[in-house]
């Protein structure tokens, strides 16, 4: 225990200087949300190292630039994989709350609820299509789009029988359905089914 | 006459003039106490060879367990390392505001069920008593909400006032998503909080675990902080599509953006425990290696030791008679 002591110990300085090699890199703003907490805490607890914080360890973003940038930089989030991660794109396609919405590069500063349906990346001429379950999207001002789904298929994994069966299930449930839970519950799986169903078919 | 010697011995508690003290070794056993010169006793070769026996089970324990945890650890590490793209969209959005000024903050502290893996759980637990030390004043207070035993245990001791949600047997299940998502709705619908401070160990590599603390913010903290300026100043400018409010879908936001982030921290502080398990059984193996090599040392001088004795004996007997 205290022979692993000692090693964490002599590793955990070298490794702050390997996370942050050239304190120049890092835009200055960061540093002083990090500042202000290492300084609060070392005032408080001062045996302890502060621990570290997501800023330091994220790559930070870049400015808005002047002018429009020609690609669209896009990360597709999944909590099992990361789909894309800045790929340079052309157009994506959004199945948002308030309808498909298209984002090209220098589209205005979003933020965007998605419901179910169908997510397609259009770079030159091949288009890539996925179904997202839901999600949010966040369009920063630097033509940087981050699309984090919960659940997102490639569409040719689809199975159209399947679909028609869930959505028939989840009909009769709703009919049948006596609680407000119930209700809402049978609801979901009606708009997601039905979304699946026009995925297929349009 | 060594033979007769050896032979009284094993009556040594009836016949001995010298009361046997502290026999080290179960009264089952005989016990052959040897004595050299006046003085030096030798611990008997029996008890050395049960304590070598013993020893030498607990290597290959040990260095089994160390397989087992490289296998989970092998596993979980794909898993963890494919959840990292999750939160960093929500970082680049809302930044990350550990400093934070809040009336009611709540640490989550994320630490195993399991022991016997190294220290990752009393750093873990030294971290949140920090943070809530921090962020004690005037008007604010902290809660706990704990996941895995082993926090429990020692949070309990002395904050259990502070304590809102024990949630133990989080790894009984393979992790998934859905869990954690389950997991952080019980979170959110039964405790109050301004600030959601996680933490947890990152997974850096094998041998280092990094404690990290991940802040989230209720709405309400949100739109508090945008409006001052600052750091999320430039929230403003973003337009918010859909749904009637804006703080609906900030409430939306927040509780989506606490269920990534809960989701990549569960199975970082995962992968580290696995890791902190796998050197703590290798540096264990490895003692059970030494310990052993010192007591065979030992086991064969009090062999040599016995061996020249009897010889001694033998020798001086036969002396003795020849005149």
């Amino acid at each position: 225990m205290l022979r692993q002591a000692s090693r964490l110990l002599a590793r955990r300085p070298r490794l702050a200087a390997r996370t942050r090699p050239f304190s120049t890199d890092l835009p200055a703003a960061d540093q002083t949300a990090d500042a202000t907490f290492t300084e609060a805490w070392s005032k408080v607890i001062p045996n302890l190292d502060p621990p570290k914080t997501p800023l330091s360890f994220m790559q930070p973003r870049p400015p808005t630039p002047s002018s429009i940038p020609s690609k669209l930089t896009v990360n597709f989030v999944l909590p099992y994989a990361s789909a894309l991660a800045t790929k340079e794109v052309d157009m994506v396609i959004v199945p948002a709350t308030t309808g498909q919405m298209g984002v090209l590069p220098g589209h205005v500063a979003t933020i965007a609820e998605l419901k179910p349906g169908v997510l397609s990346v259009h770079e030159g001429n091949e288009v890539t299509k996925y179904f997202v379950s839901s999600g949010f999207v966040f369009i920063h001002a630097n033509s940087f789009a981050d699309v984090i789904a919960v659940e997102a298929v490639p569409l040719d994994q689809l199975d159209a029988n399947l679909v028609q069966k869930g959505l028939a299930e989840f009909t009769s449930k709703l009919s049948s359905a006596t609680t407000d839970l119930e209700k809402a519950e049978a609801q979901i799986g009606i708009d997601v089914h039905s979304a699946l169903n026009s995925a297929l078919t349009g | 006459m060594a033979a007769l010697r050896r032979e009284g011995r094993r009556f040594a508690p009836l016949i001995s003039p010298r009361p046997i003290t502290a026999v080290r070794s179960s009264p089952i056993a005989p016990t052959h106490e040897d004595e050299g010169p006046i003085g030096v006793r030798y611990i008997s070769t029996q008890v050395v060879r049960n304590r070598m026996k013993s020893v030498k089970n607990i290597q290959k324990i040990t260095k089994a367990m160390k397989m087992v945890a490289a296998s989970k650890l092998r596993a979980v590490q794909t898993k963890a390392e494919n959840s990292r793209g999750l939160w960093q969209p929500f970082t680049a959005l809302l930044g990350d505001l550990p400093s934070v000024d809040v009336k009611k903050s709540v640490v989550v502290t994320i630490s195993s069920d399991k022991g016997l893996c190294g220290g990752i759980n009393s750093t873990s637990v030294k971290i949140s008593k920090g943070i809530h030390k921090l962020n004690s004043g005037p008007e604010k207070e902290t809660k706990y909400v704990i996941l895995g035993e082993k926090a429990k245990a020692q949070l309990i001791r002395d904050s259990k006032k502070d304590i809102e949600l024990i949630i133990t047997e989080l790894q009984k299940n393979p992790l998934n998503y859905t869990q954690v998502s389950v997991l952080a709705d019980e979170i959110l619908k039964n405790v109050e909080f301004d600030a959601l401070r996680i933490v947890f160990n990152k997974f850096h590599s094998v041998v280092s675990f990094v404690p990290t603390v991940s802040t989230v913010l209720s709405p309400e903290i949100v739109e508090r902080e945008a409006e001052s300026g600052g750091k999320l100043g430039d929230l403003d400018n973003y337009e918010v599509e859909g749904g009637e409010t804006k703080g609906e879908i900030l409430q939306n936001l927040a509780e989506f953006q606490f269920s990534c982030v809960m989701f990549n921290a569960v199975l970082e502080n995962a992968c580290s425990e696995q890791g902190a398990r796998m050197s703590a059984m290798d540096s264990s193996s490895r003692n059970a290696g030494d310990m052993l090599d010192r007591l065979t040392l030992t086991y064969n001088r009090t062999r040599q030791a016995s061996i020249t004795t009897e010889l001694i004996e033998i020798i001086s007997g036969a002396s003795a008679l020849e005149g």
